[in-house]
């Protein structure tokens, strides 16, 4: 049952959501990576353990066309899997309509090669899904599942795509940040709107700088202006699954605590001895963000943990 | 031009939702109903196009039981100018639910289709694209902003690593995100008004479509539950533990 996983990239190069993706895949079967993007990426992903073959084209191509390669490229395999991504989220169902096939995504467990576990309304609950259908469409959180390692040396094939999409992309705008990727972060320190400005933020980030952590931010803080929106943890931001998660300033909305259920240890910094998130929480410090921030920068130095 | 706006009548987002004892799904009997967040949004890109002088009529259409009814009502107060029920009391999957919506594409040819990028109860996300794959229409998900020039549509979307904008000729499908605007609550006349506008209802039957579901649903379940935490007595126990975490998380990579 051979399966081909789109991968994921990151401003042209293969994003370490590609290597998790692969781990759910190599359960269903031998796994071939579709790279849409330079060449230097497909060399990456070649490098994935247990891959058969990457294939390679060199072109930024919105969903029609995507869908078209994929489409062009299904008739060879039993699963067409993607990270449930924005790239993933904008193609994989219009490849799916086009194939008559329905899709699960999201998928956060595989029970059996078509039994597939996938949270619905925000996390509150879990479904699992029988697809008996002769071919499957899936996309993947990524965060639920360990990265394959690296030690392979896969043969790469160029393909050649002819570009016929009706819509142009005009321009992107990245969110510029030095900080790790939040969906592939260890740790991750988040701040809501109690925050209280985006110079507030500040402080989230010092704290994040010396812990080497991304930075996430509450729809709350990013709707005020706070934070920018590709720093979003929630239902309709990122969904992570850190080590460590430090919430400071977030009550715990349900829309935020369901982009923070895969988080190994919560710890949680609020004023508020009754909100959700310190009921939640591994450990919680009730008191004021901005007093408690620095001197926690402080005792962490002391203990040898620094920048 | 024309817009045609899918919405969905879910449970309402603020309620806390209830898994049934048997695992047969989540509890939508006597649960405050209302329309999908995001739906809202769709609709109100729609009725600000209109009140630009760019758009000159809203059709908005849901698929469900009669009850479903509330949401199009909901949406016509908003400023949509009819509604279209496809009536059905089964439980279609995302696929059906695209068929469905393509065949009143086909009938109403609109020049722009707008939805919600996802429905709070299944987050599954997959109308939008589905509809654009069936119609064979451009498609832009996840939009910030809509914005109309002549016969092109410049989108901006919200994607992982920041946003980026589009360009897309008409007829297109555009899924809406919560930034794109902020939805209007309907002034009471508006709602009296809204009963007076057209409100067709059409059998899913009518549409000679196999709506069979293709998955099988093998339970639902609540998520593992956290175990309740502990208070720290102070910042150094804090940073203890953090250290500690952090240490951890290193002996593992």
């Amino acid at each position: 049952m051979s399966v081909l996983v789109l991968a994921e990239l990151d401003a042209g190069a293969l994003s370490p959501t590609t290597a998790r993706i692969v781990t759910a895949a190599a359960r269903l079967g031998p796994v071939d990576l579709l790279v849409v993007g330079p060449h230097a990426a497909a060399e990456t992903a070649a490098g994935i353990a247990g891959i058969g073959k990457v294939m390679v084209s060199d072109n930024n191509l919105l969903a029609d066309d995507l869908v078209r390669l994929l489409e062009t490229l299904a008739t060879r395999y039993h699963y067409l899997v993607s990270a449930a991504s924005s790239v993933g989220r904008d193609a994989m169902p219009r490849l799916a309509a086009k194939l008559d096939i329905q899709p699960v995504t999201d998928i956060v467990a595989i029970e059996s090669p078509n039994r597939f576990v996938r949270p619905i309304y925000a996390g509150n609950a879990l479904q699992t899904l029988v697809d008996p259908q002769e071919k499957h469409v899936l996309t993947i959180r990524a965060s639920a599942f360990a990265p394959t390692a690296s030690g392979n040396a896969a043969p790469i094939e160029t393909l050649d795509t002819p570009l016929a999409s009706a819509a142009r992309l005009m321009a992107t705008h990245r969110t510029e940040s030095d900080v790790p990727d939040l969906a592939n972060a260890r740790i991750v320190v988040g701040g809501g709107v109690a925050v209280g400005s985006a110079e507030g933020f500040q402080v989230i980030e010092n704290l994040g700088k010396i812990l080497g952590a991304a930075i996430g931010a509450t729809r709350a803080a990013v709707d005020a202006g706070y934070a920018p929106n590709a720093w979003q943890v929630g239902q309709t931001g990122k969904i992570i699954a850190p080590d460590l998660y430090i919430a400071i300033g977030i009550s715990g909305a349900l829309q935020h605590l369901a982009g923070i259920q895969g988080a190994r240890r919560i710890v949680a910094i609020n004023t508020d001895p009754d909100a959700p998130i310190v009921k939640l929480a591994d450990l919680a410090l009730i008191g004021d963000l901005f007093e408690i921030v620095p001197q926690l920068i402080d005792e962490l130095e002391k203990l040898g943990i620094k920048s | 031009m024309k817009i045609l706006v899918a919405v969905k009548r879910v449970v309402d987002h603020n309620v806390r939702i209830r898994i049934r004892p048997d695992g047969s799904g989540v509890e939508t009997n006597g649960v405050r109903m209302s329309m999908n967040p995001f739906c809202k949004h769709a609709v109100e890109a729609a009725v600000q196009l209109a009140e630009a002088g760019k758009a000159d009529e809203i059709v908005v259409v849901s698929v469900g039981p009669r009850a479903v009814n509330d949401v199009i009502l909901t949406a016509l107060a908003m400023g949509a100018h009819r509604g279209i029920l496809v009536e059905t009391d089964a439980d279609l999957e995302t696929l059906a639910i695209a068929r469905l919506l393509a065949a009143i594409v086909a009938e109403e040819r609109p020049d722009l289709v707008l939805l919600g990028k996802q429905a709070v109860d299944d987050d599954s996300g997959h109308v939008g694209p589905m509809l654009a794959a069936l119609t064979d229409r451009p498609q832009a998900s996840f939009a910030s902003a809509i914005a109309v020039d002549g016969v092109e549509l410049e989108v901006i979307r919200e994607v992982d690593h920041g946003r980026e904008t589009l360009r897309l000729p008409l007829p297109a499908i555009v899924t809406a995100d919560l930034r794109l605007n902020m939805p209007r609550n309907a002034a009471l006349p508006m709602v009296m008004k809204a009963r007076a506008k057209p409100l067709a209802i059409r059998p899913a039957a009518e549409f000679g479509l196999d709506l069979a579901p293709r998955l099988q649903v093998a339970g639902i379940a609540p998520p593992p539950e956290r175990v309740a935490g502990r208070k720290a007595g102070s910042v150094a126990e804090l940073a203890a533990f953090i250290a500690t975490t952090v240490r951890a998380g290193e002996a593992l990579q």
